[in-house]
């Protein structure tokens, strides 16, 4: 009775005594151990370079094939006209067989076929061009089929200012993207790199911590200790914060500075909900770990919640309102997609609170629901 | 040799054996490939389905409400507000509310009837541009139609000019794609995903298989038995390019029955290139598995490789948007030639001779990572 009531009464510092030396152990832990260091800081630095310099969506120098079956002066200047076009790197021939060869072994992703009888059709007003695409990329056939349709539109255009024909038509539609006016693919890549980034550390340095402890043993030395199941967790977590805000800090320094992305919001939300985010990946990686408690199945269970479904699933890459109802509903499940939202309306709107709010209140929830999760699973008691 | 050839199938079976087990093993491995081959079919694509967008129709004319009516009756656009001024139609764009915010200005009936051209102000939420610019192109297609039936309904008598000839497109054009007929995005994927989801899972199998066996010590135990050290990586190799080809047919069943996507090629070509392209994939495993020394140590450097050589196959964006250097690089990356054979044989119908290009370059990483990892087995550093 008295025994019980004096460790209810205990001292907070002896409580935050015994979480410094936790969280002392797992940072050592950390330090020592090269492969932590490599997923907090070598990665993040290298997924930013390939990201930054190598992956996009904007397609240029496209290599296609020419063929000019008509030798008239008409078709010579619409092969010319995608010569001029910085979208294309054409191959002039003459020969279809020729242009279908090298179709056939991917050394042109398109022919556009003028044929014979162009000129002549084309005094009738009906001249035609052929645009034949390597359907094999989908995305990119369709990218380079409206370019190629809107080079001949553009000579077609030239031809009219020339007093030749008439081709454009009465309602003309003037675009502008906003938020991103020179439609840079790395201005929206980079706010999701830091997604990918910020799951893969939260999750994958804690996914193994606790099931390692079970698998070795030590968990249940720890157990005949006075620490606390919540002092245990919390000694995991902190470390693990610790070096996600790092990674965090050279993710958002070199968007800024090496790949000039615009930050239109403000530094203190920005760095606000990605905290919040890191807890929730925390929280997605000790749940795991506590789980599972075995390291080989925590390992692929990671590989399967995290990497995949923050490419594909989080509206990053793929835009979430065209998947079908059932994909839609998993995606609200999954906090990427919350974090994609706000990173890419921080970075290229600016602070837009009718986002922000409903945004951060999920990845709030998320985070508490799956800490507690964690702290109830993770009972002081043998498996 | 006969003894060797035993000596491999019993550690394969103690192999198989060790991982298929636990059930949560077997689940893991088996399950979700399938279930993220149903869900990645249906999530990634690059093509539109529902375009919320705002519009401020300053006309409110038959020819505005005719282009509107267009747009609606797209089954793709639905409009998700009407608003009377511009302030509105730029807070629906900032709130995610449209992903598009069209203006139509109060003189456009009038001069569509003058013969003038017409203007339509399109906005786009550029904060995902490759979407904003597919939604502007399906905008364009529209506004296209709109166009010519316009002038078919309004043919009015030109100005005598005998050098304009018919007022109708000058220059069409018609588009045809080889391969994907109706270009969907589904057909790059799944075949895609046969590569790319065996090749993480079973990268990652490898490294972890090898660091269970130091981390409980019973590598060294193998190690003083009479196995020699290629046959210990074989019989570890041989269970995770099985594993891997089991993965491999399961979404290959659900590309074919599920989403019916037609198979041009022939098996026998895409099962040898798929296990030449997994045994490259398992030799890299076993290698980030000679530098690790703990589990968790096999699982980050599984990580820390496979994320790379995912998002440079050309999965997600295109090989031949990066850099040149990048390009080369990705000459070390089984995955970009395991998609490239999922894709010949299974939509191109490419045979062997054509599939050389894929096959030498995953002979020669295998040629090289299983050697050193065999050698790495007993000269570890550490």
């Amino acid at each position: 009775m008295t025994l019980a009531s004096s460790s209810n009464r205990r001292p907070l510092s002896v409580k935050l005594i015994r979480i410094r030396s936790l969280v002392r152990k797992e940072s050592r832990q950390i330090f020592r151990d090269p492969s932590s260091i490599a997923i907090g800081v070598v990665l993040p630095v290298l997924l930013i370079l390939l990201f930054g310099y190598g992956l996009s969506l904007d397609v240029t120098n496209i290599p296609v094939a020419v063929v000019l079956e008509d030798p008239s002066p008409e078709a010579a200047d619409l092969a010319a006209g995608f010569q001029l076009s910085p979208y294309f790197n054409p191959q002039l021939m003459t020969s279809m067989a020729q242009a279908r060869e090298l179709m056939l072994d991917r050394e042109v992703d398109g022919i556009v076929r003028i044929r014979p009888d162009f000129a002549r059709n084309l005094s009738l007003g009906n001249g035609e061009v052929q645009i034949l695409v390597h359907g094999t990329d989908a995305n990119r056939a369709r990218i380079i089929q409206v370019y190629a349709e809107a080079a001949v539109g553009q000579w077609a255009a030239r031809q009219m200012a020339e007093g030749r024909s008439i081709s454009s038509g009465p309602v003309m539609v003037r675009d502008r993207l906003w938020f991103n006016e020179a439609n840079e693919s790395r201005y929206f890549l980079v706010p999701g790199l830091i997604v990918l980034i910020m799951t893969l550390i939260g999750a994958l340095l804690t996914a193994m911590v606790m099931s390692r402890e079970w698998e070795r043993g030590t968990l249940e030395a720890l157990f005949v200790t006075p620490v606390r199941t919540d002092e245990i967790l919390l000694g995991k977590t902190i470390p693990y914060f610790v070096l996600g805000l790092i990674g965090l800090g050279l993710c958002i320094l070199s968007g800024r500075f090496l790949f000039h992305v615009p930050l239109r919001g403000s530094v203190v939300v920005l760095i606000g909900v990605s905290m919040l985010y890191l807890l929730v990946a925390l929280g997605i990686g000790l749940l795991i770990s506590s789980g599972v408690k075995s390291q080989f199945v925590a390992s692929q269970v990671t590989l399967l919640v995290t990497f995949l479904p923050a490419v594909m699933l989080s509206g990053f890459l793929f835009d979430l309102r065209s998947m079908p109802i059932a994909v839609r509903l998993i995606t609200y499940v999954l906090p990427a997609r919350y974090y994609v939202a706000l990173l890419q309306t921080v970075f290229l709107s600016g602070d837009v609170w009718s986002v922000i709010v409903p945004n951060a209140a999920v990845l709030a929830g998320m985070a508490a629901l799956l800490l507690f999760w964690t702290r109830a699973v993770t009972k002081k008691k043998l498996a | 040799m006969l003894d060797a050839i035993l000596r491999i199938i019993a550690l394969t079976r103690k192999e198989l054996l060790a991982v298929l087990k636990d059930p949560r093993g077997r689940f893991t491995l088996f399950v979700p490939p399938i279930i993220q081959c149903l869900i990645f079919g249906y999530a990634a694509s690059y093509d539109l389905t529902d375009i919320p967008y705002a519009v401020l129709d300053q006309d409110r004319s038959a020819a505005s409400r005719e282009l509107l009516f267009r747009l609606d009756g797209s089954g793709v656009f639905h409009r998700t507000a009407d608003v009377d001024r511009l302030a509105d139609l730029k807070a629906a764009i900032n709130d995610r509310q449209a992903l598009l915010a069209i203006q139509i200005d109060q003189e456009f009936e009038r001069r569509l009837q003058a013969g003038l051209p017409a203007e339509v102000q399109v906005l786009a939420d550029g904060r995902n541009s490759n979407t904003a610019g597919t939604a502007m192109g399906y905008v364009g297609a529209i506004v296209d139609a709109f166009n010519v039936d316009w002038r078919a309904s309004h043919a009015r008598p030109l100005p005598p000019s005998p050098s304009l000839p018919l007022p109708s497109a000058a220059v069409q054009v018609t588009t045809r794609a080889w391969f994907n007929p109706n270009l969907e995005t589904r057909w790059n994927m799944i075949p895609a995903l046969i590569g790319t989801l065996t090749m993480l899972q079973t990268l990652l199998l490898t490294a972890m298989s090898v660091a269970r066996e130091r981390e409980q010590g019973t590598f060294d135990q193998l190690l003083v038995t009479p196995f020699r050290p290629a046959e210990i990586m074989a019989g570890k190799a041989i269970p995770s390019v099985l594993i891997g080809m089991v993965q491999a047919t399961a979404i290959l069943l659900v590309a074919q029955l599920w989403f019916r996507i037609p198979f041009v090629g022939s098996f026998v070509t895409l099962y040898l290139g798929i296990a030449l392209f997994l045994l490259a994939a398992v030799g890299i495993g076993l290698l980030v598995s000679s530098i690790a020394a703990t589990m968790q140590q096999a699982m980050l450097y599984s990580f820390m490789v496979n994320m790379p050589f995912a998002l440079l196959s050309g999965l997600t964006t295109p090989l031949s948007s990066m850099p040149e250097i990048l390009q080369r690089l990705t000459a070390i990356n089984p995955l970009r030639y395991g998609i490239d054979i999922a894709h010949r044989v299974y939509l191109e119908g490419a045979g062997f001779d054509q599939l050389i290009p894929d096959l030498w370059p995953l002979a020669a990483i295998a040629l090289v990572t299983l050697p050193i990892a065999s050698w790495m087995f007993r000269h570890r550093l550490t």
